[in-house]
C-alpha cells in the first residue's frame, strides 16, 4: 500500500465521526470494522465540554487523526481552521474542504489550490478534497499535495462513483500518488468500485453513520474494500459484448 | 468589556485571551481565534482583549 506523506494507513478505510446516532455507536463502528483513519472538526465549544469527551474516544481507539476544514468558504477561513486544527489535534494532516456551491459541495478548486500551496509551505501536509479534474489535480501536486481526494459524488448523497471514466483517467494519470475516494459513497459495492478502480483508500461518513444499523454497514463497507482491493491487484479479465463460453467445447459428446 | 464569544456578545473581566479562556471555564484542548485571526496557545497569555473583539473558541468536533 502506498505510504500518505511517510504513513502506512493500517487499512484503506477512512472513517468520518459525524451524525452516529450516539457516540457509543460510533465507537463501535470504529471498533468492529476497524477503520484506521478518523476524520474529525473543529466547532464552538460550549461550557458542556463536549468536544473533551469525544477527543478522548477517538484518543482511546488508536487511530490516524484527519481534521477537516469542513464548511469553509474563503481560503482565508481554511487556513485558519488548518492551524487551529493542528493545534488542538497535533497533526500536520488536514482534510482541505473549500467549498464553492452550496446545493453540491462542490470544491471551489481555484481557491483549492491557493490555500494547499499556503498550507504546504507552511509544513502542513494536505489531503485536498477535490473534484476529478486532471489539470487541477496537477496544479494540486505542483502546490505540494502528495495526496488527492477526488468526490465520487456530492458529500452525504450515497450515489455511488457518478464518473467512473474520469476516476479510470485520474488513476491512471497519476500511478504513484495516494489516490482516495472521498464522498458520494453509499454503498459497500460503490466503495468496492473504487477500490476495483485501484484507488489506494476510501473515506466515508454518511453512508455509515446515516445506516440502520451503523455497526452492521462500517463492517460491510470493510469487506467490500478489502475484496475491491484484491479485485484489484487480481489483475480482473476485460469485460466483452459476446460470449465467450467457458466450458471446452473439445470433447463434448455428439448427442443431436 | 464587552466582546462576543462564539457568536454570543458577553460582558468579561479577563484582560487577555489566556484569562478569559480561565474566565470562561475552557482551558482544555481548544484553539482560539480573535477577529478572524488565529492565536496559537502560546500568545494567549500576552493577547489583550479590546472592547468588541470577536474571539472563537473552538474545540474538537465529530467531523466528515
Amino acid at each position: 500500500m502506498k505510504l500518505f506523506y511517510g504513513t502506512a494507513l493500517p487499512n484503506p478505510l477512512m472513517l468520518g465521526t459525524a451524525q452516529y446516532p450516539s457516540p457509543a455507536i460510533l465507537e463501535q463502528a470504529f471498533r468492529t470494522s476497524g477503520a484506521g483513519v478518523a476524520t474529525v472538526s473543529l466547532r464552538r465549544e460550549g461550557a458542556e465540554g463536549a468536544g473533551a469527551a469525544f477527543w478522548k474516544m477517538i484518543q482511546d481507539l488508536g487511530v490516524l487523526v484527519l481534521p477537516n476544514t469542513a464548511g469553509c468558504h474563503t481560503v482565508k477561513e481554511a487556513v485558519t481552521t488548518a492551524h487551529m486544527a493542528r493545534e488542538v489535534f497535533g497533526t500536520r494532516w488536514i482534510k482541505l474542504e473549500l467549498i464553492g456551491h452550496t446545493d453540491s459541495l462542490q470544491p471551489d478548486v481555484f481557491q483549492l489550490v491557493e490555500a494547499a500551496k499556503i498550507l504546504t509551505d507552511d509544513g502542513f501536509q494536505v489531503f485536498p478534497y477535490t473534484t476529478d479534474d486532471l489539470i487541477v489535480a496537477e496544479r494540486l501536486l505542483a502546490a505540494g499535495c502528495e495526496v488527492l481526494m477526488p468526490w465520487g459524488a456530492p458529500i452525504g448523497s450515497g450515489r455511488g462513483l457518478s464518473n467512473t471514466y474520469a476516476l479510470r483517467a485520474m488513476r491512471a494519470e497519476f500511478p504513484e500518488v495516494p489516490l482516495v475516494i472521498d464522498a458520494g459513497i453509499g454503498l459497500p459495492s460503490h466503495a468496492a468500485q473504487a477500490m476495483e478502480l485501484g484507488y489506494d483508500a476510501v473515506l466515508l461518513n454518511t453512508a455509515v453513520a446515516r445506516a440502520g444499523d451503523p455497526v452492521a454497514m462500517a463492517r460491510a463497507m470493510m469487506r467490500a474494500i478489502e475484496a475491491g482491493r484484491l479485485a484489484y491487484q487480481a489483475d480482473p479479465i476485460e469485460a466483452r459484448d459476446m460470449a465467450e463460453a467457458s466450458t471446452p467445447v473439445i470433447g463434448k459428446a455428439f448427442l443431436s | 468589556m464587552k466582546i462576543v464569544i462564539n457568536g454570543e456578545p458577553r460582558e468579561v473581566t479577563a484582560t487577555t485571551l489566556a484569562g478569559l479562556l480561565e474566565e470562561r471555564g475552557l482551558p482544555g484542548r481548544v484553539a482560539t481565534a480573535v477577529n478572524e485571526g488565529f492565536v496559537p496557545a502560546t500568545l494567549r497569555a500576552s493577547h489583550v482583549l479590546r472592547d468588541g473583539d470577536r474571539v472563537e473558541i473552538l474545540a474538537p468536533m465529530q467531523g466528515g
